[in-house]
């Protein structure tokens, strides 16, 4: 009874979104939602899972409804859409169907853990945040399986780009955070690039709007299972990306 | 207003500074050493900035964290979420 009551009293009657937008994530997507379901669970806060597929060929979504079956048509939301449409509005598409009055945005390829969502929540409740992001940039948060050369990539850009642009955030591109739902509605309308510059774009926009961004460590582990979409040119993107913002914001 | 013209201002106003003392624009007879200390400054800050640069970006590399414990504690919670979710019935 005791354990009970401590429980409720966390709770305070907001609920949680998470998104999870999956392509080809078939290894993944059970170890993430049971991770999720842990925490979520362990620390009382009410909350859904919103998974949105985009037809992996791999049959991420087969997956996805067995956990269904598992978890609850309450606690798990399927919003698959017919075809890879991409990360920003799977978003989008995503939010339409959330109920919860804080979303979550993460990766559902184990490099963001679910370990963290009660430090989230906790950062927000403490300076009523707009939106809370997670870096790996700063105290102890950090990553796992990168080289020399890719930390050298990671920081130098950050670097430049903290220089250009001062957005009041120290990791840009990650893309564990927590929004406010209106704070993402009005984000996610006025954001127009692809690929992980989406990430960027939205807390430069964030800091723009005057939002407040409150911030927490994480351990950033790389992939296990399956392989990057992004991937490709990405430090072409990533300074097309950049000096566009910089012109424009 | 844009931080591409945040920045095209401020390069305009030092840059104005500099040209004012180096080649005393108004006349204002300003002792010999002032306009030798100012002509070669920028050279001086740009060098700064970038061993600033260097430097600040070296040493995050350096202390960028590696998080070996998360890593593994990933990988025991892979084998028990696969252990319970079997359980529950679920098919990988
Ligand atoms: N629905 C949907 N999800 C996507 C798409 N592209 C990537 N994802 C998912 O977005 C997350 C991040 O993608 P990932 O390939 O890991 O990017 P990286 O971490 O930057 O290499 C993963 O959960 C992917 O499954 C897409 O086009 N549609
Ligand atoms: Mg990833």
């Amino acid at each position: 009874m005791a354990s009970r009551t401590s429980t409720r009293s966390r709770r305070d009657g907001e609920k949680y979104s998470v998104l999870l937008p999956t392509y080809n994530e078939r290894e993944n997507l059970p170890l993430i939602v049971w991770l999720l379901v842990k925490y979520f669970g362990e620390s009382g806060y009410d909350y859904e899972i919103i998974i949105i597929d985009d037809g992996s060929p791999d049959g991420t979504l087969e997956i996805a409804e067995q956990l269904q079956k598992i978890y609850g048509k309450d606690k798990i939301l399927l919003r698959p859409r017919a075809k890879k449409l991409g990360l920003g509005t799977a978003y989008i598409h995503g939010m339409k169907h959330a109920t919860g009055s804080f979303i979550f945005i993460m990766d559902a390829d184990l490099s963001h853990h679910p370990k963290f969502i009660p430090e989230f929540i906790e950062k927000q409740k403490e300076g009523n945040y707009d939106l809370v992001s997670g870096t790996r940039y700063q105290g102890d948060g950090g990553v796992y399986g990168w080289d020399l050369r890719r930390k050298l990539i990671s920081r130098g850009a950050n670097f430049v780009t903290q220089v250009l642009l001062r957005p009041g955030a120290s990791d840009l591109t990650g893309s564990f955070r927590l929004y406010k739902r209106k704070v993402l509605e009005a984000l996610i309308e006025r954001c127009v690039s692809k690929g992980y510059v989406f990430q960027m774009e939205m807390i430069v926009r964030a800091r723009q709007l005057n939002y407040s961004i409150g911030e927490v460590p994480i351990s950033f582990v790389d992939r296990v299972y399956g392989e990057s979409k992004l991937g490709g040119n990405e430090i072409v993107s990533f300074l097309k990306g950049l000096l566009t913002l910089f012109a424009t914001t | 207003m844009t931080k591409l013209l945040e920045w095209v201002f401020g390069v305009l106003l030092l840059g104005a500074a500099w040209a004012f003392v180096t080649f005393d624009i108004l006349n204002m007879n300003l002792p010999r050493t002032y306009r030798e200390v100012a002509w070669p400054m920028p050279l001086y800050l740009l060098v700064t900035f970038g061993c600033y640069s260097l430097a600040t970006v070296g040493y995050r590399v350096a202390t960028f964290n590696d998080c070996d414990d998360a890593a593994k504690e990933l990988q025991a919670q892979i084998k028990e979420a696969k252990e319970d979710l079997r359980k529950k019935g679920f098919k990988f």
